[in-house]
């Protein structure tokens, strides 16, 4: 399957993910690139500003922003010849998803089809060919995985933003090693120690943030949440937000509550936890039984 | 209907009857003064059948909290419910509270006499604010919604709780030793007012 790879505004994220990916030799042979900024392609920039044929994935990488010259085209006119030209389109990463890091730093900047959550109007004869892949960086699993499945022309079932539900229906909180902390309200949490819940005081959105990252391991052995660094909701439209290391509250109360669940059940179960004080959680993980 | 419905509705009856009887004795003579006799004596009921319903006095008097805290929680939430501004709300939860104490005095007098200063009979079953849940979950939203509209100012939950409830308890303490001179109700206007003032956004 023939891929072009454009970025526009871009730290190159999402390139370096995916050379992380394990399977990334085996994977490429069903691939060929006919541009990419890091990997041998069939044809360099200037070629690709002349025009070329044949793009089956086009993969839009990096903040879009208005009146942008790559090189010497506006990045405007090479989006839409080649968005035509491809079958299906790939937002990777959230910049190029939803404006991401590079938004925040001028207007006039936003992802391919959003800016936020805003449906923007200015791509949208893409709308029904695109995948969204959103992630700061994308995982490297989510973006080869994808591909794969469109390269077979299997099902692969999105959610309204577009995220393929393989990946992104579920949420950072599946799989985190920390759950039973949350299960009992306990918050005793430093920066980088295993024991503690972070989602009451260390801005820890896992609760509500889609995404596989405890379920597909970052370079197979871990993921913020494990290590003891909050989720910081890189996958959704609002990232990022400010005061990512701690937890915006009313008089105590988590202003946002774990995807789809009630205030009024998640007080009255939190009310419930928080009444045991149980032992095993007091205690620092890696502590001598005896001692 | 069927006799098996009958029965869980007699018995479910039974019970309330049982809680109703108690609730008041225990908020008059206090929690170690009652017995469980006195309290199956009024009903008219025997000792043995009491001990159906509920298995000890401790586990009967938890009961009794948490109905208290489900019956001011379902009031307060009704003004959760509500479009009010956050000063009328408070009105209405202290309005709510001293009506209660109007019209079902055992309830605060229970919560204050035998809920706040026998501890012990609640510890195994109550722990923290288990039993007073339904209620004070209510208060929780209630301040979540007044920070979220920006209509109060964003602290400690305990030091604003603290300020609403043990002002309400303390009045309604007062009261119940006839040391206020006037009626309960006449301070709702300015203990609302007091309360708006120290928790509204300086």
């Amino acid at each position: 399957m023939r891929l072009l790879w454009l970025s526009a505004l871009a730290c190159n994220g999402n390139a370096h993910s995916l050379l992380n990916y394990p399977g990334f030799q085996e994977w490429q042979e069903d691939f060929h690139w006919l541009y990419h900024p890091l990997l041998p392609s069939r044809y360099t920039f200037p070629e690709i500003e002349k025009g070329i044929e044949g793009v089956e994935v086009l993969i839009v990488d990096g903040t879009l922003e208005e009146g942008l010259i790559k090189n010497r085209l506006p990045y405007r006119e090479l989006l839409l010849r080649y968005g035509d030209q491809a079958e299906r389109i790939v937002t990777v990463g959230t910049c190029a998803t939803f404006g991401g890091i590079f938004a925040q730093g001028g207007g006039g900047r936003s992802g391919l089809h959003f800016e936020g959550d805003e449906h923007l109007k200015g791509y949208e004869r893409f709308w029904e060919k695109t995948v969204s892949l959103p992630g700061c960086p994308v995982q490297p699993e989510v973006l080869a995985g994808t591909l794969s499945i469109i390269r077979r022309r299997d099902p692969l079932p999105l959610d309204t933003l577009h995220r393929p539900k393989y990946f992104y229906a579920y949420t950072i909180h599946d799989g985190c090693t920390r759950n039973e902390y949350f299960e009992y309200k306990i918050d005793e949490h430093h920066f980088g120690t295993l024991e503690g819940c972070m989602f009451y005081d260390h801005g820890c959105q896992g609760t509500f943030t889609h995404g596989s990252c405890n379920k597909i391991l970052w370079n197979g052995v871990n993921s913020k949440t494990r290590a003891g660094t909050p989720c910081l909701g890189c996958t959704e439209p609002d990232f990022p937000r400010e005061g990512l290391w701690r937890t915006p509250k009313h008089m105590g109360i988590p202003a946002r509550m774990p995807l789809g669940v009630p205030r009024r059940a998640y007080l009255g179960l939190a009310g419930i936890a928080k009444a045991f004080r149980i032992e095993r959680f007091t205690r620092p993980l890696m502590e001598d039984e005896g001692g | 209907m069927s006799s098996t419905t009958e029965r869980v509705d007699r018995k479910a009856k039974k019970r309330e009857k049982i809680v109703r009887t108690a609730l008041k004795l225990f908020a008059k003579q206090g929690f170690y003064t009652t017995t469980i006799p006195e309290i199956a004596g009024k009903i008219g009921m025997s000792v043995g059948n009491l001990y159906n319903y509920f298995s000890s006095k401790e586990i009967l008097a938890q009961e009794i909290i948490r109905e208290i805290s489900a019956y001011l929680g379902s009031r307060i939430r009704e003004v959760n419910d509500s479009d009010l501004h956050v000063r009328e709300k408070i009105r209405r939860i202290v309005s709510i509270y001293f009506e209660t104490a109007r019209n079902e005095p055992e309830m605060i007098d229970f919560f204050l006499r035998v809920y706040l200063s026998n501890r012990e009979v609640f510890h195994e079953g109550c722990e923290g604010m288990i039993c007073v849940n339904e209620f004070v979950t209510e208060i929780m939203i209630f301040f979540d919604d007044g920070v979220a509209n920006g209509e109060l100012k964003n602290q400690d939950f305990f030091s604003a709780f603290g300020l609403f409830m043990g002002y309400l308890g303390g009045m309604v303490f007062l009261n119940g030793e006839r040391i206020l001179p006037r009626r309960l109700e006449s301070y709702i206007d300015d203990i609302s007012e007091n309360i708006y003032n120290a928790l509204k956004v300086p």
